[in-house]
């Protein structure tokens, strides 16, 4: 699958078009992994609904095209879209457990799907196909006539997975399948996918903005920050050599195990509201490496190596993000720079001061733009 | 989540359902006294015409009689045995009541269902549509339309089913309206759903509670109506109902003759049903809101923990489960 140049707007209350998604470009290679990540607000989530057509009333795609073996899948119709949903990209919703209905049998829910998209299955055969499903994400097969409610919140997720997977799709997306999911489960969840990806060579796409998570279960990832492309690669080239500041940033917000016991940086700030857009490149008044430059000028994509694509000023022809001090600072960058280095409290900033990337328990929700309908 | 330590086996889960909303009947005394009655008229209407064989012809027995052992409510003016013609009334009043609201409810939750779920111009539509029948005077209405279908059983059903619908429609595009922004149909129509069968599939079942609740009140809100619609002459012409024999008794000047057993009887009658149908729908409030359900046993429950019972500490946890009358006997011996 492809999406290229996708820009999604919404309608805001007062009538002004929002860029959620501004000119976003990444593919996903059959039976590949591809890692979604950003803070919350900075388009994931609404790049899958965009894929999957399920923005809100007052969303839509732009400009930008989204393609799918070859087939250009926005530019189908309607009725001919429907068709190829769930066939093609399942999705597992952002807190899937809400996804099913309370007052339906889980087994029933799960034929549901195959009973839309092939309609001359037989009652017998959807039966057995659930009960397959049923068993590869670890739920005993008899469970198919109890109710929701009678599920904990793992086994409600390995629901969703197996209804993800009842028209055999070739692409998953998994809106950040294991958000509310204790550790453990979590853990459990993503091994699941991880077998099932290797099992039935699913290509999947995971929306996260847990880096430990793509790091494990991704071959690449795509770092979006508000709503564009900042970085991307495979895990190990963003792991071992991050070009963006946003992404070193974001990798230092992830405590390291094996480290000295200190507090994770975080990144100051929160990601700019995609109403009132920033001029030039998005990150700059977080940034520590921000020059005049980054004020005026949007970055442009560069290539450096295999795959891997950057935005950033400060990222040198050769593929080296230039160190603060060698570069004309603007006056905040460099008190974050400064207070960086020295490791003093960040100092106040425009912008209100927050540890944003470090709460694992941050939704999108509260930035969901459906909420302003 | 928390629901897994009550998982029964699966195959319980909907005679569970039963069960509690029969305990829910059986803990409300109004709700119990309303399925009795219920059940008596019920009993009657299925039973009672093979017990009683046909409504007499004409002239079968001495007009005007009052009650004896022979005649138990006397006859009309044309002789016919009145117990016996309140037997067969009982059939097609609670029959008009059930098919009338079954109608309604259908073209109501239909309605209010689409309008809900599809909302914008189909929504703006359906409620004008709505809204039109729903500002006629149901009665006068009912009257328009029953003079001019004729005055047949169906027809009445039909005029009944046609007046009923609009307050169904409304409650139900309500509801539809926060179930159509739960997720599951996001989900649904993410996995190629057609309207249609979201609204079928996901939004009717979620619905039905209610549209149920509804038909408790709709049909004895019919039957009052076809009770009306009979006495005031254009009710069914060729069945007897408790309305007909309120109308003919009234016509023949009961009240002035002293004929008590020839109003009463229907009179009291639609009275018990209309009232059996209110309390139950009281009922399937509580069943259909586990708010209200527990609310209420919390406060009749004199089995409370007893704080200064427990030894002067504030909170202490025995075991994992809630506690239970028997956690406590351990504790207090």
């Amino acid at each position: 699958m492809e999406v290229r140049d996708l820009v999604v707007e919404f309608t805001m209350g007062d009538g002004r078009p929002a860029r959620a998604v501004d000119g976003i470009s990444f593919e996903v290679d059959a039976g590949e992994a591809v890692g979604l990540v950003g803070e919350s607000g900075c388009g994931k989530t609404t790049t899958a609904l965009a894929i999957t057509r399920l923005l809100p009333d007052n969303g839509r795609i732009a400009s930008g095209s989204i393609w799918f073996d070859g087939e250009e899948l926005s530019a189908l119709d309607p009725d001919a879209f429907r068709r190829r949903r769930w066939t093609d990209v399942s999705i597992i919703f952002q807190g899937a457990m809400n996804a099913l209905n309370p007052v339906r049998r889980v087994g029933d829910q799960v034929a549901e799907p195959m009973r839309i998209h092939e309609p001359t299955l037989t009652q017998a055969a959807a039966l057995a196909r659930v009960a397959d499903l049923f068993e590869m994400v670890g739920i005993s097969p008899e469970r198919r006539r109890e109710y929701p409610h009678q599920f904990s919140g793992g086994m409600r997720q390995r629901v969703m997975i197996a209804m993800a997977l009842a028209c055999r799709p070739r692409l998953v997306i998994g809106d950040e399948p294991t958000t509310a999911l204790d550790v453990m489960v979590q853990a459990q969840i993503l091994e699941l996918m991880e077998r099932l990806r290797r099992d039935l060579g699913l290509a999947i796409i995971l929306i996260t903005h847990d880096l430990s998570v793509v790091a494990e279960t991704c071959d690449r990832a795509v770092v979006m920050y508000a709503g564009q492309l900042a970085e991307t690669g495979s895990v190990s080239q963003l792991h071992d050599r991050p070009l963006h500041p946003y992404s070193v940033r974001l990798l230092g917000s992830v405590p390291d195990i094996r480290g000295a016991r200190i507090l994770p940086e975080g990144i100051p700030g929160q990601p700019p509201s995609p109403d009132a857009p920033v001029p030039g490149c998005r990150f700059h008044p977080r940034c520590d490496h921000a020059m005049s430059m980054c004020v005026t000028d949007a970055p442009g994509e560069r290539a450096f190596g295999a795959g891997h694509r950057v935005a950033c000023h400060a990222v040198t022809d050769e593929g080296r993000l230039r160190r603060p001090s060698e570069l004309p600072l603007l006056p905040s960058a460099a008190l974050m720079a400064t207070a960086a280095a020295t490791g003093a409290d960040v100092p106040p900033a425009d912008t209100p001061v927050l540890a944003a990337a470090a709460d694992p328990l941050d939704d999108d929700a509260d930035r969901d733009p459906r909420v302003t309908r | 989540m928390t629901a897994v330590s009550t998982a029964a086996p699966g195959r319980r889960g909907r005679r569970h359902a039963w069960y509690d909303s029969w305990a829910v009947i059986r803990g409300n005394r109004q709700s119990l006294l309303g399925v009795v009655i219920l059940t008596a008229f019920v009993l009657i209407a299925v039973l009672g015409p093979f017990l009683v064989g046909p409504i007499d012809k004409a002239a079968a027995n001495k007009p005007l009689l009052s009650p004896s052992m022979a005649h138990l409510f006397g006859t009309d003016r044309s002789g016919r045995d009145l117990f016996v013609t309140n037997i067969w009334a009982t059939r097609i009043s609670l029959l008009v009541g059930l098919v009338a609201s079954l109608l309604s409810m259908i073209i109501g939750a239909g309605i209010g269902i689409s309008a809900g779920y599809l909302g914008g111009r189909w929504d703006a539509w359906l409620m004008r549509f709505t809204d039109f029948f729903y500002v006629l005077p149901t009665l006068v209405l009912a009257l328009v339309l029953a003079a001019v279908l004729g005055p047949s059983l169906t027809n009445v059903i039909i005029v009944i089913a046609i007046t009923a619908w609009p307050a169904t429609a409304r409650v139900i595009r309500s509801q539809t309206l926060t179930i159509r922004e739960r997720m599951f149909v996001d989900r649904a129509r993410a996995t190629g759903a057609s309207s249609l069968r979201i609204m079928r599939r996901q939004v009717l079942p979620n619905v039905f509670g209610l549209v149920l609740a509804n038909t408790t009140l709709t049909i004895a809100e019919a039957i009052f109506l076809e009770t009306t619609l009979s006495f005031l002459g254009v009710g069914p012409k060729d069945s007897y109902s408790w309305g007909r024999i309120l109308d003919e008794s009234f016509a023949a000047g009961a009240l002035t003759l002293g004929k008590w057993a020839w109003f009463v009887p229907p009179g009291v009658a639609v009275v018990l049903v209309v009232l059996a149908f209110t309390l139950i729908g009281a009922a399937f409030d509580e069943i259909l809101d586990p708010r209200l359900r527990r609310r209420k046993r919390g406060a009749a429950d004199p089995g409370g923990p007893d704080v200064t019972a427990a030894g002067g500490s504030l909170l202490s946890i025995e075991s994992p489960s809630v506690p239970t009358s028997e956690s406590f006997d351990r504790r207090g011996g």
